[in-house]
């Protein structure tokens, strides 16, 4: 009888934090400056440069904290984690170990089998390093310093997974945390989320860990699931063949599918790390902690509710657009402006999911400005224009920000509703189509749906379809 | 003295700080990193009840920037430092994972 294994998954999950400057001095956060055009003395790890705490990751850390149900750490400290690697300028990366500024939460999570608690052991701040790029014609490796001491936080989750879905889960509901809290944009292929996976497999209903391992590049969800899947694979085979697990760190190569070992056993990691002596401890009084709390922005829980009470849309509907900040914030701001929360959501929920979709979007790459779908709906709304004209505007938008009205304008999309310029069009297309004009006569309701499309065709799509069957009707009878 | 430093805890040492030590240096290194266990053997022996954790010498907290930014590209005094440069990057072996 063969073995039944369990799937035991930790997480560490790196977020770099929306702060417009470095955790430890004075240099711009952002992205895409040619190399080392945002660095320093301090984040080149020159001697004699003293790091600085930057205020605002202090606030990110603890708001993080306080949405995943942690003990906020009052008193904490930053320690030196010790290595040498050329994109680690000081040969040392400050962390916090000893006392890191939150501890003990969770966060709950949806799975087939109904609501589940996964515990977050810890959050700590710390510095992210920089760049190394490969020179193929000298052979040798270039160091771009523009991401050295950019803020991290690493929230470290106790190892209460068990298989791909429920880390999927996590993430995706930590992600929207954090998203929501305006802390980071989370975004994994770009790197502002990491996530390193701790995974070992053990006889299903026993309570003891197996050796586990560590694995690093996963720039997906797609690349998680399958790594925990060829990891959990790999081990279960080596259990089976009577041998064991090594604990290491693993990089997984997502083209090749497979995973290998990172660095070798004489490369030991013994980080010796000590108190940070360049830094002074971090004491956050009741009264600070009360600040961030008040501060704490509306979570998805709690706006589902709301939406439900004060904008009356279905659940369903609610679901989905509170499921990225983004879209959240574009259907409050729409909804401000027109005031009408319905229209908004049918938008939002059938013709943006539609594009999105089509052109391979995720919500936080929308870009179209709220006064222009709430011009939209206005225009629709009056009869400017009809209702397929109006996606095909959508689609100016969506894609272009374009403002509908001078578009409808410039384009000549406005319906026509002057009767006497319709009845025209009308009398010619029954002219030039006699055969239809006798099936309806004859019965055959069919053959007005096809005048109706043929005027439409005739008026490009801008008259009232409502009024063109009206007039036909009266025009035949 | 107390605490001997074996021949293997001075070799690994010595490579996680990449130092080459000589025979006779690391001798010595053994010597003195025996000397300071020692002390702090006896620290730890103390009665240190009642006593406050001291997490820094300094009876100081919250020394905070704002979250603004102050400098500007100093690309070429960087790099000025750099034993080798290349592109507007420090030029390092190649270093691969
Ligand atoms: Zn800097």
């Amino acid at each position: 009888m063969s073995i039944q294994y369990e799937t035991v998954i930790g997480l560490e999950v790196h977020v770099e934090l929306a702060t417009k400057t470095k955790i430890f001095c004075g240099c711009s956060t952002a992205f895409g400056g040619a190399p080392n055009t945002h660095t320093c003395p301090v984040c080149t790890g020159m001697p004699g440069s003293l790091p600085v705490l930057n205020r605002q990751v202090v606030e990110y850390a603890a708001a993080v904290g306080l949405a995943t149900n942690c003990t906020i750490n009052q008193h904490c400290k930053f320690d030196r984690k010790n290595y040498f690697y050329p994109d680690n300028p000081q040969n040392y990366q400050i962390s916090q170990l000893y006392e890191p500024i939150c501890r003990n939460g969770y966060i709950e999570i949806d799975t087939a089998s109904g609501t589940k608690k996964i515990g977050i052991h810890e959050i700590h701040m710390e510095e992210d390093a920089g760049k190394l790029i490969h020179d193929e014609w000298e052979d040798c490796s270039l160091v771009d310093f523009n991401r050295s001491g950019v803020p991290l936080i690493e929230i470290v989750s106790e190892p209460d997974m068990r298989n791909a879905e429920e880390v999927i889960a996590y993430l995706d509901k930590l992600r929207l945390i954090i998203q929501y809290l305006g802390a980071s944009d989370c975004k994994l292929q770009e790197g502002s989320m990491r996530a390193d996976v701790n995974l070992s497999v053990r006889p299903a209903g026993s309570d003891v860990l197996g050796t586990r391992t560590e694995m690093k590049n996963l720039n997906s969800f797609k690349a998680i699931a399958r790594a925990i899947e060829g990891e959990r694979e790999r081990q279960i085979e080596l259990l089976s063949m009577g041998r064991t697990v090594t604990q290491e760190t693993r990089r997984w190569d997502d083209n090749k599918e497979a995973s290998y070992a990172m660095r070798s056993k004489e490369d030991a990691q013994d980080y010796r790390y000590f108190p940070e002596p360049d830094l002074v401890p971090v004491v956050i009084s009741d009264e600070w902690l009360a600040s961030i709390k008040a501060r704490q922005p509306e979570l998805r829980t709690q706006k589902l509710i709301r939406y439900k009470k004060e904008f009356d849309i279905p659940d369903y509907d609610a679901n989905i657009i509170t499921s990225a900040k983004r879209m959240a914030d574009i259907f409050e701001a729409t909804t401000a402006i027109c005031g009408k929360p319905k229209k908004v959501s049918n938008w939002l929920m059938v013709e943006t999911m539609r594009l999105m979709k089509e052109h391979e979007m995720e919500a936080d790459e929308l870009t179209f400005s709220p006064e222009n779908l709430a011009k939209l709906i206005q225009l629709t709304d009056e009869g400017t224009i009809n209702s397929s004209v109006a996606k095909e505007v959508f689609t100016k938008i969506f894609l272009e920000n374009t403002d509908p009205e001078q578009y409808v304008e410039e384009q000549g999309l406005k319906t026509v509703s002057d009767e006497g310029a319709l009845k025209e069009v009308i009398r010619k297309v029954i002219t030039d189509h006699p055969q239809s004009v006798a099936d309806y006569r004859s019965g055959k309701e069919k053959a007005l749906g096809f005048l109706v499309g043929q005027t439409m065709k005739a008026m490009k799509g801008k008259a009232d379809p409502q009024a063109v069957n009206q007039i036909l009707k009266g025009e035949l009878a | 003295m107390a605490n001997i430093i074996s021949d293997e805890m001075i070799e690994y040492v010595g490579i996680l700080a990449k130092l080459e030590l000589s025979d006779e240096e690391k001798e010595q290194a053994k010597q003195d990193m025996g000397n300071m266990l020692d002390y702090i053997d006896m620290l730890n022996g103390l009665d240190t009840e009642g006593v406050e954790p001291m997490s820094h010498v300094f009876p100081v907290h919250n020394v905070f920037r704002e979250d603004v930014v102050e400098n500007a590209d100093e690309r070429d005094k960087i790099l000025a430092n750099a034993p080798a440069a290349k592109e507007g990057a420090f030029k390092v072996p190649k270093t691969v994972e």
